[in-house]
């Protein structure tokens, strides 16, 4: 059976960023300036992705801003016919800026928020003034005429502010709202025991994105991706591994999922020493968990498989130590107990501290 | 404040700027790509998408399929209707 091209790649441009979110999902060793793939490496692995069938190319980091060659990259990816999306905190965009990469085809931009209000976004991005910033840049988007969708990761933290969060897309002309659970990978699973939401706090979520859903029918869509360590049945992570996404690392290595590097063992290749196709259809890292021979039981002999193909293999990896294990959300894990100690009995007031994305000391 | 696009037969509409309609020639089908979606659109929606050129009525759309399919002109004015809103409420087109 021959391999369906890629559909999505997301490039991590950068791990540079004037934010410091909480809930970060990039790793903890994050890749200084210096080791970031140069500009005519990124245009080389746009060219190589559209000739691979990728349609959507999500250019995001850190801060893809951080980048001074964003224009060019932009240029490149929209000359190369992909679909463009720039994954952004808005925090180094201004008019110029936005109508240089609005000429170089820019398609839509993903505009991050950490909360409704400014002082609770504040708390979660680490940054004064962030907040208001962004409602700026927001504003210069709909005036150049570029789609915007606003995103907002949202946890035990900021929930109480989901409906505040869902009227200010609409203030700010957003088409879309994406409302993500925060996922527990990189600084997110540091900050975990802050930011798991309590089940009442879960359920309340997904009463108020229903009943907005139903109320701006026509006027905003809203995503919603819900937090799977309350679930019984985990989500088909990235598509099934190696099936639809590739993430490219600021330094050139080509990981199935944003997360992937956490597992002990996996070898990943790097678009410095060989060609995304072949990467893609052959690498170490892309094989190791495509299709389903990889699974044990219960997977191995599980109608669902086709469906979830047995969930995160990064979430398995995390909290069982075997990637090859059922994504623990399941509940016909043998792991699936472990859970409950990170869900159950939460106060919403209970506040750990929070740890603030930042480099490592030693270089 | 945006509010809910009504699509009517007078309606004339188009694709937004980012929404793309193309021939996907490695997949060797239709594609309409869309921010975070990808469609696969079916052989009258693509009929119809083709047709939306931000000129012409629905009405007219609707008449010129009623003849080319040989069909009752009131299932077809339904039919397309209904897969216009949809379309309409996922921002997809606009007028
Ligand atoms: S989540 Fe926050 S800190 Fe992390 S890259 Fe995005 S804006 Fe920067
Ligand atoms: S056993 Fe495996 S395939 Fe079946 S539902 Fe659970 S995770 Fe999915």
């Amino acid at each position: 059976m021959s391999l369906p091209p890629p559909l999505g790649m997301l490039c991590e441009l950068t791990h540079r960023c004037p934010m410091s979110c909480v809930y970060c999902s990039n790793p903890g060793e994050l890749v200084r300036g210096a080791g970031e793939l140069d500009t005519q490496s990124w245009q080389r692995v746009l060219e190589e992705a559209a000739a691979l069938g990728v349609l959507h190319v999500h250019l995001s980091g850190g801060e893809p801003c951080a980048r001074a060659d964003l224009e060019q990259i932009v240029g490149q990816a929209c000359a190369s016919g992909l679909y463009t999306n720039l994954i952004t905190s808005g925090l180094l965009l201004d008019a110029p800026r936005l109508e240089r990469l609005c000429e170089a085809g820019l398609d839509h931009i993903q505009l991050s928020i950490q909360a409704a209000s400014a002082q609770m976004a504040a708390r979660i991005g680490g940054r004064k003034g962030a907040h208001e910033r962004k409602l700026e840049v927001a504003q210069l988007v709909g005036q150049i005429g570029l789609p915007l969708t606003i995103n907002a990761v949202v946890h035990r933290q900021n929930l109480s502010e989901l409906e505040s969060i869902i009227a200010l897309a609409v203030e700010l002309g957003a088409q879309r709202l994406e409302v993500a659970h925060a996922q527990y990978v990189g600084w997110a699973l540091v900050n975990r025991a802050a930011l798991m939401p309590t089940r009442a706090q879960l359920d309340e979520a997904t009463e108020v994105v229903e009943r907005a859903r139903e109320r701006l029918l026509g006027r905003l869509v809203i995503d919603y991706v819900v937090s799977d360590y309350h679930g019984v049945r985990p989500k088909a992570c990235m598509g099934g591994w190696g099936r639809r996404f590739i993430n490219v690392s600021p330094d050139g290595f080509v990981l199935p999922c944003h997360a992937a590097q956490l597992i002990d063992g996996l070898r990943f290749d790097n678009v410095q020493a060989r060609a995304l196709g072949e990467i893609w259809s052959e690498g170490e890292a892309f094989c190791a968990f495509r299709g389903f021979d990889w699974m044990a039981e219960p997977c191995r002999s599980c109608p669902r498989k086709e469906i979830d193909f047995g969930g995160c293999r990064c979430q398995a990896f995390l909290l069982t130590g075997d990637a090859r294990n059922p994504d623990p959300v399941c509940e016909l894990s043998a792991h699936h107990s472990l859970l409950a100690g990170h869900t159950c009995g939460l106060a919403i007031d209970a506040a750990p501290e929070l740890v603030y994305r930042h480099y490592s000391r030693t270089p | 404040m945006r509010e809910r696009l009504l699509v009517d037969e007078s309606s004339v509409l188009h694709l937004p700027r980012y929404v793309r309609l193309g021939f996907d020639q490695l997949r060797a089908c239709w594609l309409v790509l869309a921010p975070e979606r990808m469609y696969v659109p079916d052989k009258i929606a693509l009929e119809i998408l083709k047709r939306l050129d931000g000129v012409r009525r629905i009405e007219l759309i609707v008449d010129t399929l009623a003849k080319e399919h040989a069909a009752e002109r009131k299932t077809i004015a339904t039919d397309v209707l209904k897969l216009l809103q949809e379309l309409a409420d996922k921002g997809l087109v606009s007028t």
